[in-house]
């Protein structure tokens, strides 16, 4: 790494940027693994309907993953948000 | 056989300067094998990499698009923001317009307004400070309104667009013998006192963007022009006449202080 911390530096900048991207890269994947059902751009082969959609676990999983972070290298920390709906029905979406 | 490149050898002449503080001075290096369809902006990432090779202290610079839309890089390139090519911004500019052996002169924007952060990159936050004095209106949110529910005529909003293409880049600034930012500030206000949408607003925006402008350290217009001859989007200082127009409407007919 050029230069210092001591001064206005570009490639630290630029360093400390790609390890934000990783780190959370690295939380994506493991809120993917933690959600075992699909839903939306988020597909497991094991959670599909015979036509081969996604397929929601609404009894398990209609809720937000929020990961508090809880320091360099440790394991975050999971909230559950439920996801309420008043007004609409879940139910298995169709784009045929 | 497919042509290669053509490539060029520069030297460059650049400002180096630590911080703020630091009193600054010009470093040779030399620019080797360089495209001539790189842009200048690649010519420095060119350099930065064999800077950083040599265990070197790369040059920092400002960008970010590179398309010559978001008005983040600019440096004086041979005496002239944004080079010498004219109504096109650093990013814009390409080697093809230098010949294999020059010398090429580069500075950051100097101003006393613009303290410089590290060679080439320079602190422009009191634009946004401008900007926030009045260089907005007050709407409510809501559904986008009908494009013709305020009939704008055709002459008004061409006017309006040419004052709005401001990037705030700096190069006004910078270009200018008294460092006055007036016509920056002058596209604002002439984009917003030129639409119905900006009339309410008008001489509260003239008069708070003005003093913040004063507060600021930049100087003002003396008509050289040099302004408009650096600006990439080839603002008018037309603009700075309706500047003051505005200013002077403000101070003397409203009862805004």
């Amino acid at each position: 790494m050029p230069g210092t911390d001591k001064e206005y530096n570009k490639s630290l900048e630029k360093a400390g940027r790609q390890a934000d991207s990783l780190e959370f890269a690295e939380l994506m994947i493991l809120d993917a693994l933690e959600r075992t059902e699909s839903c939306g751009g988020h597909f497991r082969e094991e959670s599909q309907t015979a036509e081969g959609e996604a397929k929601r676990d609404d009894e398990n999983f209609s809720h937000v993953s929020v990961w508090k972070y809880e320091g360099y290298g440790k394991q975050p920390e999971f909230h559950k948000e439920p996801l309420v709906f008043e007004n609409v029905v879940l139910s298995q979406r169709s784009y045929k | 056989m497919k042509k290669l490149a053509k490539t060029i050898n520069v030297t460059l002449k650049v400002w180096r300067q630590r911080g703020a503080e630091d009193k600054g001075r010009f470093d040779t290096i030399a620019a080797k094998n360089i495209s001539v369809h790189m842009s200048f902006i690649e010519m420095l990432d060119t350099v930065n990499e064999q800077l950083t090779l040599d265990g070197k202290d790369p040059i920092a610079f400002d960008n970010d698009c590179r398309e010559g839309i978001c008005g983040t890089c600019g440096a004086v390139v041979d005496g002239q923001a944004h080079g010498p090519q004219k109504a096109t911004t650093l990013c814009q500019l390409h080697m093809r317009k230098f010949s294999d052996g020059d010398t090429i002169v580069v500075e950051p924007f100097r101003a006393r307004a613009f303290k410089v952060v590290k060679d080439l990159v320079v602190d422009r936050s009191v634009f946004d400070k401008i900007i926030q004095a009045g260089g907005y209106i007050s709407v409510n949110t809501g559904g986008a309104p009908d494009g013709n529910a305020i009939p704008v005529s055709q002459e008004i909003a061409e006017k309006a667009m040419d004052a709005a293409a401001c990037i705030g880049c700096g190069a006004c600034v910078a270009a200018c013998p008294s460092a006055s930012a007036m016509l920056f500030v002058s596209g604002k206000i002439s984009q917003l006192a030129l639409l119905p949408q900006g009339k309410p607003e008008a001489a509260m925006r003239a008069l708070s963007m003005v003093r913040v402008m004063d507060s600021c350290g930049f100087g003002n217009c003396s008509n050289h022009r040099e302004c408009e001859n650096a600006c990439p989007k080839s603002l008018s200082i037309v603009n700075i006449a309706r500047l003051n127009r505005e200013y002077f409407k403000a101070s003397f007919f409203s009862d805004e202080i």
